[in-house]
């Protein structure tokens, strides 16, 4: 099992890049001591977006499918937890059961939408489209739920304001419970990243991923040789669905609402152009790449939210015009070629091109 | 009864007529030459902008319309030089990049514009038939996008640049050896596009409030009359509007505004299912 962190699928091998990935996780598991609360917090609130990306990376980089619907899980699932906790009277048990159901919501609608499109033969493009109307159609349609009459049992939807109401996170424990937050919140998602971010990369490594990237080469020849393509295609959807729904679920519980602004246009694009931009073929480059990506985004935003929007938007065309594979995949790949010249052993098959 | 009657048609014509105009530029970009123009609703958002800054600037509406086109026409030459030509052998990645343009476009309007813009009011008055009245401009709408139909059925079927325009969409390298200048043909077909965009733009801005990301309200009805109509515009984007606004003005009528745009996706879901080359395949292996 522990063979499959290495292989064709994934960038970094070796004790050097374990150790550094090692130093890296300790160094954010000892952050929370030197830095105030405040910035912990904030960190915590950037890891939440990163297993959107990984899914996004495991779907279109691995895959080739890509898929405008991550807001539309991460919505979905976000809702969900919010309607199930307050309607369970939050607290531990409606918590745990927004968890759990906002996931099970996700992944049932993506193994619906996915049936649909997949086995519709709906492809690259369409696929994409297709993806992103449902996306719109939903923030269009949590946006004119404002009056009364748009309530799940207890829990009104609020419309553009959003809902609002619910508990965050909540493990079972003395005195009502554990809540999830500030650096508790950190140090979770932390945990929850690097078990999420090992266990994609085994899975990628694995068979199933093999034939995730055999069908993004060529799908034809993929099921020339036997595998069924649109099984892979829909269980890699529903997988990716579902870590969107892992970060709706744990944004809605790290802010305490949530809007269907987080759905719609423009923060339907961010995910693209995170993964776009680190390198989308490669779970290590998203995770740094989303995680730098927010981190700046995060810092012009203070000033202007436009500009930096902008500014995402003219990274995304910059990285498909000058550096198709990815920024942050095109400086992994450097540092990997540096190393090898210094052993001068030779250089290794190149990893499939995209 | 006989405003009743006019009613259903008329609501039917109001939706047929912005699936039209809304769709005709993107059947041309996308359907045939096959560039997945997510930029689409912004090409229409600035025919709207230009309209409105027009006529404010003393135009009359029907130049200022003229004016929108233009401008649309213009920059869609232009970004099809310098952004869109290196990418005609990755489709996929045009998509990419028209996704990042039409964010860049939409977020730097608002930075430079602000997020409204004074709107122009609603011209021609109504009419009445029966019981009820009638916005005489909707009408108008209506034979535009007839009109659009024909234009484009003469410039893609009567012409010599459309001959040679569906020549270079079959066959680039064939086309270019006969002597046909692609280049200038994939220009100015993606400038037809987007004028078209600019023009449905310059048609709608009496109508809506202009506000920079009024482009997303245009991209999805736009994308999916296109993918049910499949590669031709006659063949498949006509018949798809057809099909697509009786659908949506019947559950519009009956369940509402939001149960209708719903529906239109679901429907739009189940046909693609049925007929994965759109209309224009169904029709043409009937026809074949």
């Amino acid at each position: 099992m522990l063979k499959l962190l290495e292989g064709p699928q994934t960038m970094g091998r070796g004790p050097a890049f374990w150790g550094a990935a090692g130093v890296v996780l300790l160094a954010a598991l000892a952050y929370p001591m030197f830095a105030d609360p405040y910035d912990v917090g904030n960190f915590g609130y950037f890891f939440v977006w990163i297993f959107m990306a990984l899914g996004l990376c495991m779907m279109w980089g691995l895959c080739g499918m890509l898929s405008f619907g991550q807001t539309f899980f991460f919505g979905l699932a976000g809702y969900g937890y919010g309607v199930i906790a307050i309607d369970l009277g939050n607290g531990p048990l409606g918590t745990m059961a927004g968890l759990v159901g906002g996931l099970v919501l996700a992944a049932v609608a993506a193994a619906v939408l996915g049936y649909f499109m997949i086995y519709g033969r709906i492809n690259g493009v369409f696929f994409g489209i297709v993806t992103l109307s449902v996306t719109l159609a939903l923030a269009y349609f949590l946006g004119q739920t404002a009056g009364p009459e748009w309530a799940i049992g207890k829990a009104r939807l609020n419309g553009f304001n959003g809902m609002q109401g619910m508990d965050p996170l909540t493990f079972p424990g003395p005195d009502g419970g554990i809540v999830l937050e500030e650096t508790l919140f950190y140090y979770v998602l932390i945990l929850g990243l690097a078990v999420a971010y090992l266990l994609l990369r085994m899975l990628a490594n694995s068979r199933f991923g093999n034939v995730l990237v055999a069908i993004r080469e060529d799908a034809e020849r993929a099921e020339l040789l036997g595998y069924d393509v649109r099984r892979y295609q829909l269980a890699v959807f529903v997988l990716g669905s579902t870590l969107a729904g892992l970060s709706g679920v744990l944004y809605t519980s790290w802010g305490q609402f949530i809007t269907p602004s987080s759905i719609g246009l423009p923060a339907a694009s961010m995910p693209i152009i995170w993964v776009a931009f680190s390198g989308r073929t490669d779970l290590t480059a998203t995770l740094v790449g989303t995680f730098l990506l927010l981190l700046g985004f995060q810092s012009l935003t203070i000033y202007s939210q436009e500009t930096a929007l902008v500014l995402m938007g003219a990274l995304l065309m910059a990285t498909v015009l000058f550096v198709p594979r990815g920024f942050v995949l095109g400086i992994g790949d450097l540092l990997a070629r540096l190393a090898m010249r210094r052993r001068r052993e030779p250089r290794p098959a190149a990893a499939a091109e995209v | 009864m006989l405003g009743n009657l006019f009613a259903g048609f008329y609501q039917f014509a109001d939706v047929f007529a912005f699936l039209v105009l809304s769709a005709a530029g993107l059947a041309i970009i996308f359907g045939m030459m096959g560039v997945i123009n997510m930029a689409h609703g912004e090409f229409v958002m600035c025919g709207v902008y230009v309209t409105a800054a027009s006529y404010h600037a003393g135009l009359p509406l029907p130049l200022a319309q003229a004016c929108g086109t233009a401008v649309a026409f213009l920059i869609g030459m232009v970004l099809e030089a310098v952004v869109i030509r290196p990418l005609y052998t990755r489709p996929l990645d045009s998509l990419l990049v028209t996704w990042g343009l039409s964010l860049v476009v939409t977020q730097g309007t608002l930075v430079l514009v602000g997020s409204t813009f004074p709107g122009i009011g609603t011209p021609l008055g109504g009419f009445r038939v029966g019981d009820y009245t009638f916005s005489a401009y909707r009408m108008v709408l209506f034979a535009a996008a007839i009109g659009v139909l024909g234009f484009v059925w003469f410039l893609f079927l009567r012409t010599r640049f459309g001959i040679q325009a569906r020549a270079v969409m079959q066959n680039p390298g064939m086309a270019q050896a006969l002597g046909v200048r692609r280049n200038r043909v994939y220009a100015l077909s993606f400038g037809v596009g987007a004028g078209l965009a600019g023009f449905c733009g310059a048609l709608y801005a009496p109508t809506m409030s202009l506000i920079p990301t009024m482009g997303s309200s245009f991209i999805v009805e736009s994308f999916v009359t296109v993918v049910v109509g499949g590669s031709s515009v006659l063949l498949g984007t006509a018949p798809a509007a057809v099909a697509l606004a009786v659908i949506r003005t019947g559950l519009n009528a009956w369940y509402g505004q939001i149960i209708g745009q719903i529906g239109l996706l679901v429907a739009v879901i189940l046909i693609i299912r049925v007929l994965p080359d759109g209309f224009t395949g169904w029709l043409t292996r009937r026809t074949a």
